[in-house]
């Protein structure tokens, strides 16, 4: 037997069909493991196997579809595993034909969703997958198969945990919906470029629909992949048909259209549920006479695509510019600092939407700080992230620790900023994005500096280039950073930028990056050199550009070149562009500077927020509102007015107003009538948290104010606050800390399903004199009542409100709880006894 | 019956339910109703138009992300001493048997509107706790839509056949431990078919999504 990869290079790979449906008709009974006939029937499968076999497949899956730890204990997964590779051995040994003949271990999905969808972490499902595999590489497969996975994430757990506990070769396939698209929203593309980056060595499609459906999911993976591609589709679409399943695509029309995609590229074909050897057969003597012209028509080939992706799409370079946000990093923020330190998560979260909103296609995430534990903080806000937000982002770090947990944990190919020419750093970069795939920024610097001459920029990327080929990193999979240093300090640095750029894009036919902002570092009116360095930059074949979304002269330069170069069809971007700009007025500041202190949206009004703050203020008071709610704060807060709220408060504190005093005077008195409307039953809840919403606008121009003027607290008390063990509804405790935070409580949110020990353990650490606790399941009041006890016994000083949808009076009273709060408000008002404020 | 489990994908361009959102039961899954007497059915309520502009705003991102799916399998229900007998519950649930009662045949289902509602409500969880909640509600009553219009093919079907429909009945119900759902997701192979899976606490993901079962009855 030949190894499978050697055999690919020159061979189709014929692959088994389905089996459920078969075992089924044996007697399978719903929900039944059918993992377990491999001890109980082992002669049953065998038979089937062996079926697949006499047709043709050179590749039989043992049946272990779903033999992971979730399922069965250590013991029986390795008595179930084992017999599976036993059992089919037993077939390839009683065929007769005559075929090269493989068995793979097969892992389908292990059925618990990962975060952010299910409660799995990634390390944790890796883990189960792990397991599998070291069974069955122990006892003798030929390859695996990862298969029928509908979820980016779960496909990389799988492929991981392959590739870290054996040396086998990895097929991997993905079921695609109807949509063309992973029931997670990942699509070909984004697929193609995680697992190739992951070095599967051949990946595809399977299950879920017929091969007629399948076809622009064909056409994607014979476009982009550079590996084999692989095609096991359904026997069509399934109907009733008096009790009985029955698929539309009988084995005649289905091995047509299969011979038509073995003609397109694809090269490894079988099928899944519905199909029988027949199906297998069939296709087999379509496809196997002229097997050598198809081999040669297509060759696996590399397609020199360079692409990233995130968890539903990809982003490919070519000649469409690509713009990464630089937003994410604390270099020169104050506010973003703090926020960093405060882990304030929410904060980032908002700077990435808001590059997102700006048109960024990519976010770089940076959060070093001297004082900060990096690898925890940059794992966390990658995960986080990659929760709410699609795009691809940027891992930007020098810590090759927190470069590794990020990478093992984004869910996609990311870039990864950066390595460099110095020996040392390409030693543990490299390693890295060879493992984990990426496409890796690499900055033409070596140990002697950032060469002057662009000559000696290009040698380095030449360096760069063969050091990487050691690893198996392509030179597509570079992104070369010529280095824009300030031309205040050099007047020839742009130039030296410029020329490196060309021979690397024109002549090395690598991509290329730069920060374009430090070309102006030191100047006055910054922008204006920047934007026109970065339309330089692109002329001269610049890929990427790490920039501000919110400059709008950046904005400006990207949107005129595509349409000149005819990159924007009937310029349809250009024009959408061009109706919401705002040429900067005659008292227009630096947009750069004044963008990155707005608010959601300020890109276009940038100018003129101050103004618009307190033009808006003048122009309530004067309809009379100002009556009503005594300021237009007051107002703007009252009426969930976010933007507004924030420009007063603004305005306030250019006009001198004491923070404290904004606070006092204005924030907590007008939430006090939201609170009291609320609680007469005038207002929605929703309009309790609008207000709230808008008073934290108030608030964070406040933090921002007081991050530069540090000393003054606005802090009623402490509150921890947390879902309990087991509870996973997290909705109500985001209320209550919402509208904590707005009364001033400086609030320690432990997130949910938290365990007793950990809530005690951040009371104590905080020496907050409350806890909030929230449940939403009658099934984890236990976990609430054990949690109050334990803070009794370790904390009696300590108060406890509980709340939640379960939650009764009498319920609070009989697991213990000090205080039984029915909402948010009358959380607040209980807090505010306690601290007696 | 037997061992077909069947898939139905709705295109919410065909379904008029599915097409149109009930704003009033967002508003009461959201909690909104019980957070003042009653919703007064004065149209100028101005509150009321502010959340109904919030609501508006949720269903513009909402909408285009949700997915209809529902899998469902017809089983028999055979009955021992009137405790009837299901591939699902050996707790032996009075309530279930109870709203079964007089039924030979059932129809066990999963419906869910997929993850994309997860994804925004995790979102606004951070930015925005009051659209989390409006997102919360819209998936739940966009789930219970899914059900209804589901529930409705079914009534007409079995009326087809002389048989009647007992309202549908889910896993944590009253006497019926939420455990059953680790069976009652594998025989409808809902993992497979339209994505749902359960947690170590039994709950399904996406969250917006249900399983139930409609016993039939002749109507004789």
């Amino acid at each position: 037997m030949s190894d499978i990869r050697e055999y690919l290079k020159d061979h189709i790979l014929y692959l088994d069909g389905g089996m459920g449906t078969l075992l089924q008709k044996r007697g399978l009974k719903p929900g039944e493991l059918p993992e377990r006939w491999n001890i109980t029937h082992p002669e049953i499968i065998t038979e089937l196997q062996k079926g697949y076999f006499d047709a043709g497949s050179n590749v039989i899956y043992a049946n272990t579809f779903g033999a992971n730890s979730l399922k069965f204990d250590d013991e029986e997964l390795t008595a179930i595993i084992h017999g599976a590779l036993d059992v089919a051995r037993a077939a390839r040994e009683q065929s007769k034909a005559t075929q090269e003949k493989f068995i793979a271990l097969d892992i389908g999905p292990m059925g618990r969703l990962l975060k952010p969808y299910g409660d799995m972490d990634f390390d944790e499902a890796v883990e189960v997958y792990a397991k599998t595999v070291r069974i069955g590489s122990k006892y003798g497969a030929d390859l695996i198969c990862i298969e029928t996975m509908n979820d980016s994430y779960d496909t990389k757990a799988a492929l991981l945990a392959a590739k870290e506990n054996s040396d086998l070769p990895v097929f991997v396939t993905n079921a695609y919906g109807e949509d063309g698209k992973l029931m997670t929203g990942a699509s070909p593309a984004a697929m193609i470029a995680m697992l190739e980056g992951m070095h599967a060595d051949a990946i595809g499609a399977n299950c879920s629909l017929g091969p007629v459906q399948l076809r622009g999911v064909v056409e994607e993976y014979v476009k982009y992949a550079s590996v084999p591609v692989i095609l096991k589709p359904n026997a069509g679409l399934p109907r009733s048909v008096d009790g009985e399943t029955v698929y539309d695509v009988m084995p005649d029309e289905f091995s047509s259209i299969m011979q038509e995609y073995a003609d397109m590229g694809v090269r490894v074909l079988g099928g899944c549920c519905g199909t029988t050897p027949d199906y297998i057969r069939a296709t087999v003597d379509k496809t196997l006479p002229d097997m050598a012209k198809t081999i040669e028509k297509n060759p696996v080939t590399d397609k020199e695509i360079t692409i990233i992706s995130s968890y539903t799409h990809a982003v490919e370079f070519n000649d469409s510019p690509v713009l990464i946000g630089e937003r994410i990093n604390p270099t020169g923020k104050k506010r973003f600092k703090q926020a960093l330190r405060d882990e304030d998560i929410d904060y980032i979260l908002g700077e990435g939407l808001k590059q997102q909103d700006a048109g960024a296609h990519v976010l770089d995430v940076n959060v070093g700080l001297p004082e900060i534990d990096e690898p925890a903080l940059l794992d966390k806000v990658t995960c986080e992230l990659q929760a709410i937000i699609d795009l691809p982002l940027q891992i930007d770090t020098t810590d090759p620790v927190a470069m590794e947990r990020a990478l093992r944990h984004y869910n996609g190919k990311p870039l990864i900023n950066s390595v460099n020419g110095k020996q040392a750093v390409m030693d543990e970069v490299f390693p890295l994005a060879a493992k984990y795939g990426g496409l890796v920024v690499a900055l033409t610097l070596d140990e002697d500096g950032i060469p002057d001459t662009s000559c000696k920029r290009v040698e380095i990327a030449r360096k760069i280039i063969d050091e990487a080929a050691k690893y198996g990193i392509k030179p597509k999979d570079l992104l070369f950073d010529t280095l824009a240093m300030t031309i205040s300090a050099d007047t020839g640095a742009a130039l030296a930028t410029l020329q490196s750029l060309h021979i690397i894009r024109k002549e090395l036919g690598c991509h290329t990056s730069l920060g374009v902002s430090n070309i102006s570092f030191g100047l006055p009116q910054r922008e204006l050199v920047t934007s026109t360095f970065f339309a330089l930059a692109l002329e001269e074949g610049l890929s990427a550009a790490i920039m501000n979304p919110h400059s709008q002269e950046m904005m400006k330069v990207y949107h005129t070149y595509r349409a000149l170069h005819d990159l924007d069809e009937n310029c349809m971007d250009y024009i959408e562009f061009a109706q919401n700009y705002v040429p900067a007025g005659p008292a227009g500041g630096n947009g750069a500077g004044t963008a990155a202190g707005g608010t959601a949206g300020a890109s276009g009004a940038g100018a003129g927020t101050s103004e618009g703050g307190s033009g808006l203020a003048s122009g309530q008071a004067t309809d009379g509102s100002k009556d009503e709610y005594g300021s237009p704060l007051k107002r703007a807060i009252v009426k969930g007015l976010k933007e507004q709220a924030a420009n007063i408060t603004r305005d306030l504190i250019s006009k001198g107003n004491a923070s404290l005093e904004i606070v006092n005077d204005e924030i907590i008195p007008a939430l006090d009538i939201v609170g009291q409307g609320f609680e007469a039953k005038k207002m929605y809840l929703p309009q309790l948290l609008m207000s709230a919403e808008a008073s934290q606008c108030a608030f964070e121009v406040i933090k921002e104010d007081m991050a530069s003027h540090p000393g003054e607290a606005v802090s009623r008390g402490k509150f921890v606050i947390a879902t309990v063990h087991g509870d996973i509804h997290d909705i109500g405790k985001n209320i209550v800390k919402l509208i904590m935070e707005n009364y001033g409580f400086e609030v320690y949110d432990l997130g949910k399903d938290v365990p007793p020990e950990d809530v005690v353990k951040e009371a104590e650490r905080t020496g907050a004199p409350i806890v909030g606790l929230s449940a939403l399941m009658t099934t984890t009041v236990p976990a609430m009542e054990e949690t109050i006890k334990l803070l009794k016994e370790k904390l009696p000083e300590v108060k406890t409100v509980v709340g939640g949808a379960v939650l009764t009076q009498e319920y609070a009273d009989a697991i213990g709880a000090d205080f039984y709060a029915k909402d948010a408000m009358a959380t607040v008002r209980y807090a505010l006894e306690v601290v007696g404020g | 019956m037997g061992n077909v489990v069947n898939l139905k994908i709705y295109d919410p361009n065909k379904f008029h339910s599915l097409l149109t959102v009930n704003k009033n039961e967002v508003m009461r899954y959201g909690g909104m109703m019980t957070s003042r007497s009653l919703v007064s059915p004065d149209e100028s309520d101005e509150a009321k138009a502010e959340v109904i502009k919030l609501i508006d705003e949720c269903m513009a991102e909402a909408m285009p992300v949700l997915t209809y799916k529902v899998c469902y399998r017809r089983v028999r229900v055979d009955w021992e001493d009137n405790v009837p007998v299901l591939p699902f519950d050996h707790f032996g649930s009075l309530n279930l048997a109870n709203n079964l009662k007089g039924c030979n045949e059932a129809v066990m289902f999963g419906a869910t509107i997929g993850v994309g509602i997860d994804r925004l409500i995790t979102k606004y969880n951070h930015l925005s706790p009051s659209k989390a909640l409006i997102m919360q509600a819209l998936g739940a009553e966009r789930v219970e839509a899914l059900c209804d219009l589901f529930n409705d093919e079914i009534k007409e079907e079995a009326a087809g056949s002389g048989l009647s429909c007992k309202p549908r009945f889910s896993p944590g119900y009253g006497d019926l431990p939420l455990a059953v759902q680790k069976e009652f997701v594998a025989i409808l192979d809902c993992a497979h078919l339209i994505g749902i899976n359960l947690n170590e606490s039994m709950l399904m993901s996406p969250s917006k999504s249900v399983t139930a079962i409609i016993g039939l009855y002749g109507s004789i």
